[in-house]
Order: C-alpha cells, then structure tokens, then sequence
C-alpha cells in the first residue's frame, strides 16, 4: 500500500517544530506501527537524510514507551491499542497519516516523536511504591485477599505509564494515571498501611509536575491501551478525601 | 513552569467546585419550585404569597448571602481551571478526533461564562429592582416585590424572551454534565448507583432549563 505521512519534526524543546510529508510506496499491511516507521527512516538514511526520532523499546505493549499521537488519536485508531501493535492493515491505501507527539507541558518534546515523561517517574517516586517488607510469594499467599478486590487492583496495575491518558485529556491531567497507581496499592492490605500518605504526596506531586484538572470527560478511558477505567479516579478522590479529612496531617 | 494559581490541591479545588455546584443545583430546584406558581392562572396570586414568605423569612435571608458565595466561589474555581487547564497543554495538537465522550464536559466553561451573562441580566431585570440599584417598571405600580408584573411585561418582549431561552438551553447542557460530574468529583461512583446518577441528572437537567423555560413561553404565547 501507498501512504503520505504528515509527521512532527523538531530538533530539541528551544526549537520550534514543523510537520514535514513522506511519501512512502510499498509499505506491507502485515507492518506494525513502528516498522512503517523504521522503513521510513532506512529511506531517509539512504538518502542521507536525518531520521525520525521516535521512542520504542518491548514492542509487545507492556513498556508504555512508544506512544504517538495518530490521526487525532493517542495510539492512533484501533481501541485498547498501543503503537506498537497497530498494524498498517487498519489503515486504507492512499492514506493521510498525521503522527503528531504527546502535547503537555509536563510533558516536553526532547525530539521529534519523544517526549520526556519523567515527570510520571516523580509522581511514582513520591509515593508509587510499598516501604513495609510484603515478603516473598508464599508469605503474600498467607495475606488473604478477596477475589474481586484483587482483581480490581490488578485492572489498575496494568496501567504501562505510556501518557496516553494525559495525552487525550482536554486539560492534558494526569488523573487515571495517577489514579491507577494510587489504586492498585490502595486496595491491597501490603499497601493500605500508607494508603493515607501516599495519595496526599502523588496528589501534591502530579499539581507541581503542571498537570491540568479533571473535568471528567473520561477521553482518557476511551484512548487507555489497558482500558483502565474512570472508576479509579472516583476512589483516588475517595482516598484523597478521607485522607485530608480523617487522617492525621501528612509532614 | 508557572507556579499554581492557588495552593490548594487540585482535587480539594474540585470538591469545592462540586460541592458549590451542588449547592447551586438545590438553589435551581427551589428557585424554579417558586416561579412556576406563576403558570397557575390565578394572575399571580399564589407566586406572591410564595415571594412574601421567602423575602420575610429570616433564613431565606441568610441563604441569599452563603447563594452569593456559592456562585462567587464556583465561578471564581471556574476561571482558574480554565486558566490552568490552558497552561497545561501550551501547544495545541493539529488533528484531533473528538471521541465517544461526554460532549458537555469539554464546553463547561464556555456554558458557565453565558449562565454567567446570563445572570446578570437576570439579576438586572429582578434582583436589582428589589434592591433598589435599577428603578422600578411601571407596571409594578411602586411594589419592588411585585415580580409577577414584572415578568409578564419582560417575556412579552420577544427578545428578552428569547434572552432567557437561550440561556437555559445552555444552562441544560451544563447541568447535563455538571450532575454526575459533581458526584465523580466527590468520589461517589458505584457500579451499582452511578448508571442511575447519570439518569437522574440527565433527568434533572431536562426539568430544569424546561421548566424555567416554560415561564417566557407562558407569557409570551399563553397570557
Ligand atoms: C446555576 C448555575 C450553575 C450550576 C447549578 C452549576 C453547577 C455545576 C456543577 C455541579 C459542576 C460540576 C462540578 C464538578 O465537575 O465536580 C459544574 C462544573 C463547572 N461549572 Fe458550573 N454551575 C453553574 C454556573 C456556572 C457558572 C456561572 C460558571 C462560570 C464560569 C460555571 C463554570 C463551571 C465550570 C468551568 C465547570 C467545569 C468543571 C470542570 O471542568 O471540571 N458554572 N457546575
Ligand atoms: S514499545 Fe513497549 S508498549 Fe509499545
């Protein structure tokens, strides 16, 4: 198949970007996302050309790395979708195709197609993460947990941090992602122990990093590769409240 | 980067928002309880008896302050969202699909600024009067309570009629999203009672702005 790629090009976060169009010819419906692209910059390599930066690393959607803003869409069109695994075959020969980089200011452009997502990293270090020792597989074994509330903290813990959700939100608000995090330790008793801390310091942390507000038009759920859903967001708020509220005060 | 507007998390910021919008959508429900008296062709006589007791009744009183700053409060939190919400994302996408979401959701601001003009037209036409700040229209004979006259010859004016048409319009698609909006903020979701929150708001948007619109289109067709 035949197609026209309008795609972003910038040299660094001072400079100021540009699309630029590639036609390319032959491209196999059977590519992923990322190996049309890969084939565009062997061209442009071959033509002496500078290539399309891009960021990329498992290509099996689980490292959340390889997130492009496709035709309007985070991860492009196909639901529950990362990059990644989107293949040409969902596009039509002849097609437009404009890829455009996540746009946030908590998220800046480094080059091209990559933008730098550590402002997730400091929300997860300002609380992501369990400090009590939860043992090893047969101790967590001994900690009965209830199905249903298991698996409820597993749907958030799939959550691959790829920014997809800050991506589609009108307000660019990092919410379900930090909401995903917050929950998935929330439900479980190995993190319920900082439960009240932690979601007052990824909260404090995500509103410093520049994230926008939710105004719960639930973009993010629709375009989340995982399908993580709003719900969380709802039990983030809980947490949040009942920590300001009931909760001795964070130092 | 700029520094928050408030340093006030930005979720206690929403509760705030929504627990102000709550207020003011029980203010909506008791406000709309009162007009639509004057629907009851009897020229008025059980809306003013309604407004006798709400303007001598010293609760009634203090509630149009704390009404005062619940709207204060909600728009003033409205602004600032919108500011940072821009702040958030300085660089606009070029393409961009809107996606099966909720449509209301992303235009609250911009139905909040004309429920805010709106409201000052509104209060212009009524509350003003009462207070004295705006004289009073003839056919009110002197009375500044005498807001049935004052509606009558208002809505018999097409185009203040159409005004406040309008405005209710938006006002419904405010509140469409605003009701269940309001209960995501605070953390009340449940799979059991959040499909049923989202009818009932549904419902209550729909009652609300057809409700207050019956008003003009009473006197303006029906009187
Ligand atoms: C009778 C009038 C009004 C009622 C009953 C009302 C009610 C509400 C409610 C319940 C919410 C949901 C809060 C939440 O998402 O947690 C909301 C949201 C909002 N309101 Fe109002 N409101 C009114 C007037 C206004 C006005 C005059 C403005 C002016 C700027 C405004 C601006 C907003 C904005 C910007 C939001 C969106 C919040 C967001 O995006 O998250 N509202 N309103
Ligand atoms: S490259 Fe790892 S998720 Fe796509």
């Amino acid at each position: 198949m035949e197609i026209r790629l309008k795609i972003w090009r910038q040299k660094n976060a001072h400079t100021k970007g540009k699309f630029e169009t590639h036609h390319l010819k032959e491209v196999s419906p059977e590519m992923s996302f990322l190996e049309m692209l890969d084939y565009l910059n062997t061209q442009l390599i071959e033509q002496g050309k500078e290539p399309v930066t891009f960021e990329h690393d498992c290509r099996e959607g689980i490292c959340g790395s390889c997130g492009l803003y496709i035709n309007g869409r985070p991860h492009g069109p196909m639901q529950h979708t990362t990059t990644c695994e989107l293949h040409m075959r969902e596009f039509k020969d002849g097609d437009t195709i404009v890829v455009e980089p996540w746009r946030a200011s908590a998220f800046p452009i480094i080059k091209d197609l990559v933008v730098d997502r550590s402002s997730f990293e400091r929300i997860i270090h300002a609380g992501g993460f369990v400090n009590i020792n939860a043992g090893c597989a047969p101790e967590s074994n001994s900690t009965p947990v209830n199905k249903i509330i298991s698996d409820r903290a597993f749907d958030a813990a799939v959550c691959i941090g790829c920014g997809a959700c800050v991506a589609a939100c009108k307000n660019s608000s990092a919410m379900l992602f930090a909401a995903a995090k917050v929950s998935q330790y929330a439900l479980l008793p190995q993190g319920k122990v900082e439960a009240a801390e932690r979601v007052q310091k990824m909260v404090k942390k995500m509103d410093e990093e520049g994230f926008g507000f939710c105004s719960n038009t639930y973009g993010c759920e629709f375009d989340c590769p995982k399908g993580i859903s709003v719900d969380f967001i709802a039990q983030m708020n809980r947490e949040f409240f009942s920590a300001k509220v009931c909760k001795p005060k964070a130092e | 980067m700029k520094k928050p507007i408030l340093s006030l998390s930005s979720l206690s910021q929403k509760y705030v928002m929504a627990l102000a919008g709550i207020f003011l959508m029980l203010f909506l429900v008791s406000h709309l309880a009162t007009n639509i008296l004057m629907l009851r062709g009897d020229d008025g006589e059980a809306f003013r008896g309604a407004v006798r007791f709400l303007t001598e009744n010293p609760f009634i009183k203090i509630m149009e302050y704390v009404l005062f700053a619940g709207f204060l409060i909600h728009i003033m939190l409205g602004v600032i969202l919108q500011i940072q919400n821009t702040r958030a994302r300085p660089v606009k996408y070029h393409t961009r699909l809107k996606t099966e979401t909720s449509t209301f959701s992303r235009y609250m601001f911009h139905t909040g600024v004309i429920i805010f003009i709106f409201l000052v037209i509104h209060l212009v036409n009524f509350f003003f009067v009462r207070l004295g700040w705006v004289p009073i229209p003839e056919v009110a004979e002197g009375d500044r309570y005498e807001f049935y006259e004052m509606a009558r010859e208002l809505f018999q004016n097409p185009w203040y009629s159409a005004i406040y048409l309008i405005s209710f319009v938006f006002l419904g698609f405010h509140l469409k999203h605003a009701f269940q909006s309001a209960f995501q903020s605070l953390g009340l979701n449940h799979n059991k009672y959040t499909p049923a929150i989202k009818t009932i708001g549904t419902i209550y948007a729909l009652v609300i702005s057809i409700g207050f619109a019956s008003i003009p289109v009473y006197f303006l067709f029906f009187h």
